[in-house]
């Protein structure tokens, strides 16, 4: 198969191309999923960096 | 892999002239990323983490290209010329572990972890999800141990490069090389380091895709290219013949040494230590969303097997063409040298113009390893050891980040130092020590802590300490390629390696990983769980895939 005769080789070949398609279709089906950075407290976050920013002033 | 000898890529191919202006523009552009990296960093989320709102494109880039050094071009792709494609094995492993496992079943879960800890670097996020103080520092204290190390080699591929293509003395190269780096990334941070990062790895996509393109052609198309490299099994050197090689299509024999080596150290050691590699772990933290995740996944699949798969398939297949030409196999046309085998070729099989392409191609490979490694290493001797270690987490704000400023440039310091003055023989083991290390240290606590709740404080710290100590060990006195090296166990015992074969052709990764994740089980079965209070903040939603899209 693609004039490789080993198959241990051959298929080595065939798996990068797979995982490769396997990345590429996830990624592809899955483009607009899983954002939960909205489940995240904002509240948090803006505690987060207003402390930071305090700190910074401070010093 | 480090590279022991120059790489000659100028002279009769491409104009000197032309190749310095093109790198000087290359550093201004490098430089301008790094100064809006700065300008645009206000906090130590900045500095640590991106602002922890990176696109994702970026982020796969970022990724692969730190993964991806001068060393795995070159050299590794030297080694395909000798070994043939077997290597391709590895280049499976690197996108559907280093990629898809990764990003998909340990990103996700580190990104959310890491953002319920406020962790900043991989140490802290060890440290915070086991609470220990002491995981955070000997975590830190493996990276401030052997990373300059790994970073020496890629630091000396990467002069020793400059240096035969621009004909500079090899310590201005290197210590030139250091300093732009460093400079970039003292400044700019990790969002210097990644928007540089995502421009290089751009650049090394387009020089391996054309190389790949321009190899096929050269050898007749793909399958006239595979069937001729076929057809030279019967030119197999007696020496590796004689230990297990068959041919560039096949495999070794099985349970050569050449197959132990291929399987182990390469394709295991290589392809699953990525997953605990601390510098490429952090990026998951990079990012807003798993949604971004889910986007660098297709970029990051794409990009490596153009990375690793282009690197072997051509080195195997230069075989070919030197045959053709010269009538000698790769390396013999190379003078033996393993390293030279690919600027061999790109000299005498490529135009003029693909010459500086390929040239910016590994510049982009040395730097952006380098650049994320000189970071790692900064975070973990400022923020990890003396913030959290020395200072007991009482510095914060505007100070922290100048903590890390320090550690960078202490780190640029002990690299430079290593590259100019250690013996080439322990900066070639360097990678090696560094994955299997990392692989054994990290790899069990790090997933024990993003699925399962049960992994023990001190289960953790006794896995960690176990596995460090079963790599180091196993590497200076039994992985018989790794220790001649180190030269520790010929000063103690006058001998390169006190373990028979089969066990001194196997990488560190095959014993000390499962017996780390041994330690890291038994010993949290027999110790109490941790506070439900903590797991239950460690793990809130992480692993939960949110209803909305």
């Amino acid at each position: 198969m693609l004039g490789i005769p080993d198959p241990a080789i051959w298929m080595a070949l065939v798996l990068c191309l797979a995982s490769t398609v396997l990345c590429v279709i996830y990624g592809a089906l899955n483009w607009n999923r899983d954002d939960d950075s909205v489940c995240e407290s904002p509240d948090r976050e803006r505690a987060w960096e207003k402390e930071e920013e305090r700190l910074e002033e401070e010093l | 892999m480090g590279l022991s000898s120059p790489l000659v890529l100028t002279g009769a191919t491409a104009d000197i002239r032309v190749l310095i202006v093109v790198t000087l523009i290359y550093v201004l552009v490098i430089g301008y990323l790094g100064f809006y990296g700065y300008k645009t960093t206000r906090t130590s989320t900045d500095y640590l983490l991106a602002g922890r709102n990176i696109h994702p494109y970026v982020m796969a880039l970022s990724y692969g290209a730190t993964f991806i050094s001068t060393s795995a071009i070159v050299g590794f792709g030297g080694v395909a010329a000798q070994l043939g494609m077997g290597l391709l094995w590895l280049t499976v492993l690197n996108i559907f572990v280093g990629i898809f496992v990764a990003f998909v079943l340990l990103g996700k879960r580190t990104r959310r972890m890491g953002h319920n800890l406020d962790a900043h670097t991989f140490p802290e996020f060890l440290g915070r999800r086991y609470r220990s103080r002491f995981i955070q520092v000997f975590a830190a204290g493996i990276i401030f141990l052997l990373m300059p190390l790994y970073a020496a080699a890629v630091l000396r591929g990467g002069a020793e490069f400059l240096r035969a293509t621009f004909q500079i003395d090899l310590a201005v190269a290197t210590f030139a090389f250091a300093l732009i780096v460093a400079t970039y990334v003292v400044a700019g941070g990790l969002r210097g380091v990644m928007f540089t990062d995502a421009l290089q790895g751009s650049i090394m996509f387009a020089g391996m895709l054309l190389l790949l393109t321009i190899t096929y052609s050269k050898v007749g198309g793909v399958l006239e290219g595979h069937r001729a490299l076929t057809a030279l099994a019967d030119q197999v050197p007696e020496g590796l013949a004689g230990i297990g090689m068959r041919g560039w299509t096949s495999m070794p024999a099985f349970g050569s040494p050449i197959w132990l080596s291929l399987v182990t150290t390469l394709v295991l050691g290589v392809g699953i230590g990525v997953l605990a590699q601390p510098q490429l772990a952090v990026r998951f933290m990079t990012v807003r969303s798993g949604r971004e995740l889910n986007r660098a996944v297709l970029v990051g699949g794409v990009f490596i097997i153009v990375m690793t798969g282009v690197a072997f398939l051509v080195g195997a297949l230069s075989n070919v063409y030197f045959m053709q030409q010269e009538g000698a196999l790769a390396v013999a046309a190379a003078g033996g040298n393993v390293d030279q085998v690919i600027p061999r070729y790109i000299n005498s099989a490529m135009p003029a113009w693909f010459v500086v392409l390929f040239m910016l191609t590994l510049l982009s490979a040395a730097m952006s390893t380098i650049s994320s490694q000189f970071h790692a290493m900064g975070s973990a001797i400022g923020r990890d050891i003396y913030e959290e270690g020395v200072r007991r987490g009482h510095v914060t704000g505007g100070a922290s980040i100048l903590v890390t400023r320090v550690g960078i440039i202490v780190a640029f310091v002990i690299t430079l130092a290593l590259a100019l003055w250690l013996p080439a023989g322990i900066i070639a083991a360097a990678t090696v020590v560094f994955f299997g290390t990392c692989a054994a240290s990290f790899l069990p606590m790090f997933i024990g802590g993003l699925f399962c709740r049960g992994v023990t404080r001190l289960g953790a710290q006794a896995g960690m300490v176990t596995g460090f100590m079963v790599a180091i060990l196993w590497l200076a006195f039994a992985h018989a390629s790794s220790a001649k090296r180190l030269m520790i166990c010929q000063a103690l015992f006058g001998r390169d390696t006190l373990a028979p074969f089969p066990w001194s052709a196997m990488d560190p990764l095959v014993l000390a990983l499962p017996m780390s994740a041994l330690v890291t089980i038994v010993v949290s079965l027999a110790t109490r769980r941790m506070e439900d209070t903590h797991l239950d903040r460690c793990m809130a939603g992480v692993g939960v895939r949110p209803t909305a899209s």
